[in-house]
């Protein structure tokens, strides 16, 4: 069929590009390869990977099904959190361990934790593991709560709020309340995740003290590419066929699919869990390469920010979100890390730190006017215009991907 | 005759507002019926509540041969207990093709599980391609059907209930908006329908109700004025006053 035709090929232009993304900053990586592109560029270019997952999961859930979620980037934060308590503790543990081995006494089991504790948490004015650290010894349990953690709290919020058919602008602002709600808690200090605080070292890979960082960077970029990668076609087959279909049906007439039989608050329910696990996911690659986790990044803004990427990027397509994403995150440190000139009106200067944020806000309101389509709707006039002589499909990504290397570069 | 659906006694109001009074009505297995009124009449407040978008304050809505009360289910359970519903307006899904229209209204299992591994199988595809033929879109299979006429998407979303197999089909004015030929297509479709299901029809042009060649209930603020022929009710004194006598 000519529609599941068309987006098959998009996702092996997708997949095909990532692929070669990958290869090439690998090559010209400090760590494994020429060494054009510095280490905190590949950390930027992981983190940009991650970001496009968790973009594609606020596009099943908005693009898709309409649901405009206002909390995917805490889900995301959580993700974080989960995998830097076990990052946090391990290291802590292994340079405890070192310390005290020269000890005259071998330290007991309950020193060793009481030390671990007083360096995590000395800075919050706490000796003792609080209760939710249970776990932070295993790997595996902190690997299963990046999962378990967001999935649960998206699984009670989405059935309670769904169950009483809470819908639109409504469910938005609930979901930014639930958002706000979970930044405000971790910002106090005695919740046992280092308040404002957060978790720092992130970087620092237990076990692994003598790989140096130029190599790390380059493993987290393969991890993000393999993990983007497996969430996108994941999200392909969720939306190629009949799913697809209810999905888009209760985006655009929730009643209409009740009536042809189809329980549509449970279809919100899953989709609304399952991405916050994706988000999830993402999130427990993106902070490892940030070095640190806290609040400020789960605050109500970065939620927003994520509906803004996917909405500049092209609601309704997958590989729009992740151009948006991509696109707009790394223009947007661009401006923000004073890389960019600033311009002189005589009168004034424009400071792009500053000023980016208004020109961000005026794009979004742009594109929301007059190109509903976002950057993703370029393809489909591309594609019009070369259809009869060429295949119009395949030119479409191509470009796409263009725009996100010029943006990298 | 057994019945298929049973309505009895059912009351509902609006902000004090009674927009349907002590309503009874029943209709059999393989029937097809109209169902007429003045505006407020509550003609499609009546399809409301069969449907379960509007729970009423009293009164029974009994279902087929296990006497299911519908009362207290959810509109998609409704749904796939076999009642298929046409709005007035034709609500289709505008951004997806016609094909995938009728594949979503296509009786299969309904749940997420079975839907995320759902591939249309061949025969599924052929029963589709089968109702395009019925509904005259045969040639718009792979069209949005946001790009069909009115009259395309009354066929499309008719088509999309004869897909749920539903034991029983609830029209609300299939005709509006139709040009002569279309109306009698649109006729045909119905009266086709019937033979093997329930078909309730809420229509206000008398000629498409003649032509439909059914029983007649005649609603009024809230309850049954008259029912029987079409003949027997255009006759009775209280209809001609309170409805076509306006």
């Amino acid at each position: 069929m000519h529609l599941f035709h068309k987006r098959g090929a998009s996702t092996v232009i997708f997949l095909a590009l990532l692929v070669a993304f990958t290869i090439v900053v690998t090559l010209l990586s400090e760590g494994m390869g020429v060494g054009i592109i510095s280490t905190s560029f590949v950390k930027t270019l992981g983190k940009t990977l991650c970001l496009a997952l968790v973009a594609i999961s606020m596009d099943l859930v908005w693009g898709y099904a309409g649901i405009l979620s206002l909390g995917h980037f805490a889900l995301f934060g959580l993700g974080g959190y989960m995998i830097g308590m076990w990052l946090m503790y391990e290291r802590t543990r292994e340079i405890v361990v070192s310390s005290l081995a020269d000890a005259p006494i071998p330290p007991t089991v309950q020193e060793v934790s009481d030390a671990i504790a007083n360096q995590i948490f000395g800075v919050v004015g706490s000796t003792e593991f609080p209760l939710i650290w249970a776990f932070a010894d295993s790997l595996l349990a902190q690997l299963m709560l990046v999962v378990l953690v967001p999935g649960v709290l998206a699984g009670v919020f989405g059935w309670l709020a769904f169950r009483s058919r809470v819908a639109g602008v409504y469910l938005s602002i609930l979901t930014q309340a639930m958002t706000l709600a979970l930044s405000l808690y971790l910002f106090q200090n005695d919740n046992g995740l280092r308040g404002n605080n957060g978790l720092s070292g992130l970087q620092n890979l237990p076990g692994l003290s003598d790989v140096s960082q130029a190599v790390v960077s380059v493993w987290f970029l393969w991890g993000a590419a393999l993990a983007l990668g497996l969430g996108y076609l994941l999200a392909v087959w969720v939306v190629f066929g009949k799913f697809g279909s209810v999905l888009r049906g209760i985006r655009d007439d929730e009643a209409r699919v009740r009536f042809l039989g189809y329980p549509v608050e449970t279809y919100k329910l899953v989709l609304f869990t399952g991405t916050a696990c994706m988000a999830g996911i993402a999130g427990a690659l993106y902070y490892p390469q940030a070095g640190i986790v806290n609040p400020a990044e789960m605050a109500p803004i970065a939620s927003i920010y994520l509906a803004v990427w996917v909405a500049i990027g092209g609601r309704g397509r997958l590989y729009g979100a992740v151009i948006g994403a991509a696109f707009v995150s790394l223009v947007s440190s661009w401006f923000t890390g004073g890389q960019a000139p600033d311009v002189s009106l005589g009168f004034y200067t424009i400071k792009w730190v500053d000023w980016w944020l208004v020109v961000l806000g005026l794009s979004f309101v742009l594109v929301t006017l007059f190109a509903p389509k976002g950057i993703g709707g370029l393809f489909d006039l591309l594609e019009r215009r070369t259809a009869p002589d060429r295949h119009g499909a395949d030119l479409g990504p191509d470009q796409g991907a263009l725009r996100e290397k010029e943006a990298s570069e | 005759m057994s019945t298929l659906l049973e309505v009895s006694g059912v009351s509902v109001s609006f902000d004090g507002f009674r927009a349907i009074n002590n309503l009874s009505f029943h209709i059999g297995p393989a029937e097809m019926r109209a169902i007429i009124g003045p505006n407020g009449a509550g003609k499609t407040t009546f399809m409301d509540i069969v449907t379960g978008k509007t729970k009423p304050d009293k009164g029974r809505v009994i279902w087929g041969a296990r006497h299911l009360s519908l009362l207290g289910l959810s509109e998609a359970r409704i749904a796939r207990e076999g009642i298929g519903r046409k709005f007035q307006k034709p609500t289709v899904f505008e951004d997806q093709s016609v094909q995938e229209n009728l594949l979503m209204a296509l009786k299969n299992p309904r749940g997420p599980l079975s839907v995320l591994f759902y591939r249309p199988l061949a025969a599924h595809l052929a029963r589709v391609a089968a109702l395009a033929e019925e509904i005259g879109l045969a040639d718009h299979l792979h069209r949005k059907s946001g790009a069909l006429s009115h009259g395309q998407k009354q066929w499309l979303e008719i088509g999309m209930l004869l897909a749920q197999e539903p034991k029983l089909l609830l029209v609300d004015e299939p005709a509006a908006g139709m040009t002569p030929a279309e109306r009698e297509h649109t006729t045909n479709i119905l009266v086709e329908a019937a033979k093997t299901r329930a078909v309730v029809v809420v229509e206000h042009d008398m000629e498409f109700v003649r032509r439909l060649g059914c029983k007649v209930t005649v609603l009024h603020e809230g309850s049954v004025l008259a029912e029987g022929s079409l003949d027997h009710v255009t006759a009775n004194k209280e209809v001609i006053d309170v409805y076509l006598g306006r």
